[in-house]
């Protein structure tokens, strides 16, 4: 069995009297690829924004290494290797997309006290971005301000900035969103040479996405888990079907 | 300190609490709704205070001085927000403050070009002008009840107006969501004017009422406006339940901070903003 | 800015040049105008760092500039020249040291709450400075004798000379100057723009924001010190004013005016300011009435400052100010 890396036990979320997330419990090994489906309102974000550390759970408890980590802040589990994309396009649009990556690299090595160093003058961090960008597709983009990037690439680079900190857990929050068909099967293509490293956690509404590059596929219906299990038995199960897959198959945020 | 010491400083207390909710709501008010920072709303206190001086001073009535100064605040108000505020609700904080930061020199300069740099007394009404005594040697003025009274009366209503007029719900509304409310095919621009008027006025009322107690003078409205800051640090930006509550504690911490520790009696609000701070950043309560 | 590169450095050896030139032919009042400009300088860049550089619109900068002023006085004996090799420092350790203190606070707070937050307990160091006999009370206290630096029985400066005071103030300037661009462009600065960009994404990337913004807030207060130092000894007395909130108010004027974000822009700012203010006492009492409107019209007519200036100029006709977008 490989390596288990992050996990949740028992987790809630409540807003008010509402359970955004209610009692969920799941694994990430290493070398792994989690995908969470469910309906818009299923709570998949709540639950990347719970292992992030974005939002403190109600309840339960969040385990990385065997360490319950639940009550801490979102900079320190970043720090730890626990590396997350945002559903919306969350980078810094007045820099370049490598200044986005290689500030997302010094975050990994500080270097606060060394203020008469030039910060572009670290070699390794810019290898560490160069490398990330390289990996994500955007070579050819690596001097664009990434204001003016097309959605899709500013898609790529907000996975090439998780990538730049060198985490050993990747929270996805729809990395496909709003990509066009070439930039999905890049996408998929880097999610499957990323997996054998990394424990990822994918949330993704394109279901032939999911079933092409996830080894575990859990399904949440109103906050709580419904079904867990390897993407055969998820295709055929009748209480995923009856839940969520009858009614249509990809809809949009 | 005896007890009837105690009593009259926890009336006092109690008195100034009121009069800083009155200044303090309008400031949320106006933030909350309109996300608009406000420096300029201590100017309105004092030129409440001024128009109760001057307008006393010719009508020789406080009460009609009231009432034309407060016609005046509306007006004032509304002229405001029609020429400068309205075209600012787009823009960075940092324009708000630069903005009102500059109405704060125009009006001390006008304050002072008009009346002066003196300090001047409002004469209490005749009506309200007895006390009540409490003991052989101790008295609370009247017109301090008075004005407490007024203050609740003022917070009923805003409370009533608020939560059950049609007005209160357009507000609240609007606070929420400011695209939604225009789609429903609600006048915002009229909405922000009228809670920008009501926040004039009630900044101008409360300095109106406080003119014989406190003495009107230069620099009266920068002193409020800082309060007031804290008021709705404590409180809560927005949440007029919590400038009320925050209010009364500032009251307290300010009046017995003066009889505990005379020298220091100044920070005493600022060590309770600053307890606040660390237990709850966001404030007491959140919103309205 | 780390990538927004302005060609306008050329110009800075010119400037430099002048300054250092100036006291040749300028009268003494001129070069005590020109002291107070260099000095504000110091100031309006030390707010920079916070207002244009990280993000933290900070309403209470004075408390920084006016306790390390205070510093002075009180670092110094009553009738003998401080020690500048104790006193320099003292200050500028006492503006960082309050900032540390308030910044452990005010940081917690974001947006319209640290404007009034800092404000506040701006407000609050006001009080302590007015209302006990720590620093004179409302009267303020003199600083007697200025400090000097003096190895044995040689006095190798002497602050109460004019002339030598004007070239310390230009070389601190400077000194401040290359130490903010040199501080930008290492890891922490490109860290404090990541944290003004997008202070979320830092968090989430792994960066201790709140403690970035304390070392950009304690920084920006030793600045303000080092300016407070200045200013103490060019006008050899201190008051409460110097803490109050019209200063903070000022200060970010010159910030907002000269354009956030680069550094000459404060600087810019902090020479129209201080010109403005001179020209404006001369006409009337009433100045701050003029200085009211220059604000109000700036803000209505040229939102982004005197910097926005010559690209509004291009984009004149396409006309201006709509509402509700």
């Amino acid at each position: 069995m490989a390596e288990l890396v992050l996990s949740a036990r028992g987790m809630s979320r409540r807003f008010g009297g509402l359970y955004a997330n209610r009692d969920v419990s799941l694994d990430m090994h290493k070398g792994m690829l989690h995908a969470v489906l469910g309906p818009n309102g299923a709570g998949k974000s709540t639950l990347i924004n719970l292992l992030s550390g974005d939002l403190p759970p109600s309840a339960g408890q969040i385990l990385y290494r065997g360490e319950d980590i639940s009550g801490w802040s979102p900079d320190k589990r970043s720090r730890a290797g626990i590396g997350r994309s945002y559903q919306r396009t969350n980078i810094f649009p007045a820099f370049t997309v490598f200044e986005n990556c290689r500030l997302a690299a010094q975050s990994r090595a500080p270097r606060a006290l060394r203020i008469f160093s030039k910060a572009i003058s670290f070699a390794d961090l810019r290898d560490a971005a160069d490398r990330a960008i390289a990996q994500a597709g955007l070579a050819e983009r690596r001097d664009v301000v990434a204001a003016t990037l097309s959605h899709g690439e500013q898609r790529q680079l907000e996975i090439a900035m998780v990538l730049a900190t060198s985490p050993s857990v990747l929270l996805l929050d729809e990395p496909l969103a709003g990509m066009g068909p070439e930039e999905s099967q890049s996408m998929v293509a880097l999610l499957k040479k990323l997996t054998p490293d990394h424990a990822i956690l994918l949330v993704e509404h394109d279901m032939d996405a999911v079933f092409a590059v996830a080894d575990v596929i859990t399904v949440m219906v109103a906050g709580q888990v419904l079904e867990s299990g390897p993407p055969d038995q998820i295709r055929d199960s009748v209480a995923v079907q009856e839940a969520y897959l009858g009614d249509g198959e990809s809809d949009d945020e | 300190m005896d007890f009837s010491t105690f009593l009259i400083q926890l009336l006092n207390s109690f008195q100034y609490g009121l009069l800083l909710f009155l200044v303090a709501s309008g400031l949320t008010l106006i933030f909350g709704i309109m996300g608009i920072i406000n420096l300029a709303h201590g100017s309105f206190y004092m030129m409440g205070a001024y128009m109760a001086f001057s307008l006393t001073a010719l009508s020789g009535n406080l009460l009609v001085a009231i009432v034309v100064g407060v016609a005046l605040s509306v007006l004032i108000g509304f002229l405001l927000e029609w020429a400068l505020f309205s075209r600012l609700y787009k823009r960075d904080h940092l324009d708000q403050v630069l903005l009102t930061y500059g109405l704060i020199l125009i009006f001390e300069e006008l304050r002072s070009l008009l009346v002066g740099d003196d300090v001047h007394g409002v004469p209490i009404p005749e009506l309200l002008s007895a006390s009540i005594q409490l003991s052989e040697t101790l008295s609370y003025p009247v017109y301090r009840l008075f004005m407490s009274a007024v203050c609740i009366l003022l917070a009923i209503v805003m409370y009533w107006l608020i939560r059950h007029t049609r007005l209160g719900m357009m507000i609240r509304a609007g606070s929420s969501n400011r695209e939604m409310v225009q789609a429903l095919g609600i006048n915002i621009d009229l909405i922000y004017r009228i809670v920008f008027g009501l926040g004039v006025t009630l900044a101008a009322f409360a300095g109106m009422l406080a003119a014989p107690v406190s003495s009107v003078y230069p620099g009266m409205g920068n002193q409020v406006l800082i309060i007031c800051f804290v008021v709705v640090v404590i409180g809560g930006v927005g949440s007029v339940w919590g400038a009320l509550v925050a209010a009364l504690l500032i009251g307290l911490a300010d009046t017995f901070g003066k009889v505990i520790a005379p020298d220091y009696a100044g920070l005493a609000v600022y060590v309770l903003m600053a307890a606040v701070l660390l237990w709850r950043p966001e404030g007491i309560f959140r919103r309205i | 800015m780390p990538l927004a590169r302005k060609k306008s450095r050329n110009y800075l050896p010119l400037v430099l040049l002048m300054l250092a030139l100036f006291p040749i032919f300028g009268s003494s009042y001129y070069n005590e105008l020109i002291g107070k400009i260099m000095i504000m300088a110091i100031f309006a860049m030390s707010l920079d760092l916070l207002v244009g550089f990280t993000g933290l619109v900070s309403f209470g900068h004075a408390a920084f500039f006016g306790v390390a002023a205070y510093s002075v006085v009180l670092l110094s004996p009553k009738y003998d020249p401080g020690n500048l090799l104790l006193v320099l420092p003292g200050a500028v350790l006492t503006g960082a040291a309050v900032a540390f203190v308030v910044g452990l606070f005010v940081l917690r707070t974001k947006g319209i709450y640290f404007i009034m937050v800092t404000l506040a307990f701006a407000q609050m160091i006001y009080f302590v400075f007015h209302d006990t006999p720590l620093g004179g009370g409302s009267d303020g206290a003199f600083l007697n004798v200025k400090p000097e630096l003096r190895i044995g029985e040689k006095v190798l400066l002497d602050l109460n000379e004019p002339m030598q005071f004007y070239y310390i103030v230009l070389v601190l300037l400077v000194v401040a100057y290359v130490f903010l661009r040199v501080l930008l462009r290492s890891p922490l600065g490109h860290a404090l723009a990541g944290i003004r960009s997008n202070e979320h994404r830092m968090l989430s990337l792994g960066f201790p924001v709140f403690l970035y913004k304390l070392a950009g807030f304690v920084t920006a207060g030793g600045l303000a010190g080092l300016a407070g130092f200045l200013s103490a000894c060019q006008y050899g007395f201190v008051t409460p004013e110097i803490l109050s909130w019209h200063q903070s108010g000022n200060v970010l004027l010159m910030v907002i005016l000269g354009g956030m974000g680069t550094l000459n822009g404060a600087a810019i700012g902090a020479f129209a300011f201080v010109v403005l203010q001179e020209v404006f006492s001369a006409l009337t009492k009433h100045w701050q009435l003029l200085m009211g409107v220059v604000i109000v019209t700036v803000v209505m007519v040229l939102p982004g400052g005197l910097s926005s200036l010559p690209q509004r100029l291009k984009g004149l006709l396409i006309g201006g100010g709509n509402r509700n977008g």
